[in-house]
């Protein structure tokens, strides 16, 4: 048996009460996060019956302000910005001419002239450079992660813990949309967001009052037996949606066309970086997918994992694990256009063993958000 | 955490121990804690053979791929099927129904090698503290 040790890395504000609370920590993207505080199957188990609260201050918060705030999102999302309304939140990419993917995140629309982007942890500074070399000083933009503390209250009894504690009716913020209020005093961002398929809330909040809010919504979340989550539980939650993660399912030698994420690039919005290229592959054909993999055989797929297709390889598994809900193998894997197909059956190299497997419809376990 | 006196243990975090001429093989308290829960295990057939602190199999937990390697050289006589069904044995109860494989020791010899309960304790102190 191979055991790993972690080292020392970056922290977020909140990495006091991890350490209480038992977590086991893990580097994520150079930030030292809690994995697991027990079982990552009771943690996943939490939030999709109950609810539990997820530390997700390493995301990075980048805000664009100014008079051409929106032709600088614009110019750098696929998403089409000018739909967002005041409080009105969009999931996007930023892209490589190429085609490539920078990053993934979400644009909050916070004002006429005033976004934030909430980008992955690991991307923080190459997006920030990108962002401010491509806005070519046409708006103002801040990096203001450090300030910033966010946190995940996701599962069904997300709004019964929130509420009580919030100075908004939560019934009207709407799927994908924000508000600001305040809970338990503290002054926070409110978005019906998330990354695990449940109903649920992302907070924003300043980064010196993320341990007070995070105690107040442990102890509000109680009743309900709320538990805190690790980036374990948050791994197989996202993969059971069919969700994509940076650097594992999503890249910059990825295209959003090719990871299914088609229906955020806006090719019709007006021009904007990468818009050439993926116009073309749309035009040429998309010549792989990602896709859904389920296991037939026994065997749990993994990243990097060949995909074999008739002994030839025509892809490789970007994410895989167990899907705790589920009780079998998935994963997440390119395969050529033609074997994309839900049904097609493929073989998984595991260690040297090809294992039947098939492609899957995603999400593998359905979706709970509050669309209405 | 517990060791059980009696059984001999590798720096890989498995645990042999012998009834007769067999052995029973599994892996310890320490390492089902610091895996967490496991969710698939892959064995050898009944009928291999198995070499000493070599590879025999693979323990999965949602995070992780570890590798097993064998205490001892010997030939597999039975293998844990019901860990195919139930993994988690392997969390539950690590030196009962977690165990692995029986394998028909080759070479007693290969077991001085190993730790005692005691020995294993200071070795996982010493790897912590180092």
């Amino acid at each position: 048996m191979a055991l790993q040790a972690t080292t020392s890395l970056k922290r977020t504000p909140l990495y006091e009460l991890h350490r209480e609370a038992g977590a086991k920590f893990v580097d994520f993207g150079g930030w030292e996060m809690p994995v697991q505080y027990g079982s990552i199957i009771e943690e996943h188990k939490a939030v999709r019956t109950s609810v539990g609260l997820f530390d997700v201050s390493h995301m990075g918060e980048i805000e664009i302000r100014g008079p051409r705030a929106l032709e600088v999102v614009q110019r750098l999302t696929t998403n089409d910005a000018s739909k967002l309304e005041v409080y009105q939140v969009q999931y996007s990419t930023l892209c490589y001419p190429h085609g490539g993917i920078v990053d993934d995140l979400t644009v909050y629309r916070l004002g006429p002239e005033h976004f934030l982007l909430c980008v992955n942890a690991a991307n923080i500074d190459k997006d920030f450079s990108w962002i401010v070399e491509q806005a070519r000083g046409d708006a103002d933009i801040t990096n203001t992660s450090a300030q910033i503390a966010q946190l995940a209250l996701q599962g069904r009894h997300a709004q019964a813990t929130l509420q009580p504690l919030c100075d908004l009716a939560l019934d009207g913020v709407r799927y994908y949309w924000s508000a600001k209020g305040r809970v338990k005093g503290i002054e926070a961002l409110i978005s019906r967001t998330g990354y695990t398929g449940e109903d649920g809330f992302e907070i924003y909040c300043p980064a010196s009052q993320g341990s007070e809010l995070w105690r107040a919504l442990m102890e509000a979340g109680a009743p309900y037996h709320i538990k805190a989550i690790g980036l374990g539980a948050r791994d197989t939650l996202r993969l059971e949606m069919g969700y994509a993660l940076y650097g594992n399912d999503i890249t910059a030698e990825t295209t959003p066309l090719q990871a299914g994420l088609g229906w955020i690039v806006k090719l019709n919005k007006g021009d904007f970086i990468g818009r050439e290229a993926l116009a073309k592959e749309r035009g040429e054909g998309i010549k792989r997918r990602l896709v859904g993999l389920e296991m037939i055989d026994r065997g749990v797929a993994r990243a990097h994992y060949h995909i074999l297709v008739d002994g030839q390889v025509v892809g490789e598994v970007t994410s895989g694990t167990v899907s705790p809900s589920l009780n079998k193998s998935i994963g997440l894997g390119y395969v050529r256009t033609e074997s994309a197909k839900v049904g097609t059956p493929l073989q998984v190299d595991i260690r040297g063993k090809p294992a039947q497997a098939q492609v899957a419809s995603m999400p593998f376990y359905p979706s709970q958000v509050r669309k209405a | 955490m517990e060791f059980p006196a009696g059984l001999r243990y590798t720096k890989e975090h498995e645990w042999i121990r012998v009834e007769g001429d067999q052995a029973y093989v599994g892996i310890t308290d320490y390492a089902q804690q610091e895996l967490g829960d496991v969710v698939y295990v892959e064995l050898p057939e009944a009928g291999g053979a198995v070499r000493y602190m070599e590879p025999f199999g693979v323990v999965e937990s949602v995070k992780a791929v570890s590798d097993l390697f064998s205490p001892v050289t010997g030939s597999v006589k039975q293998v844990n099927e019901e860990l195919f069904n139930r993994p988690e044995l392997v969390n539950s109860d690590p030196y009962g129904q977690g165990w692995m494989l029986v394998v028909e020791v080759g070479d007693a010899s290969q077991l001085d090698t190993l730790m005692t309960a005691e020995q294993y304790a200071a070795y996982l102190r010493q790897t912590k503290e180092g």
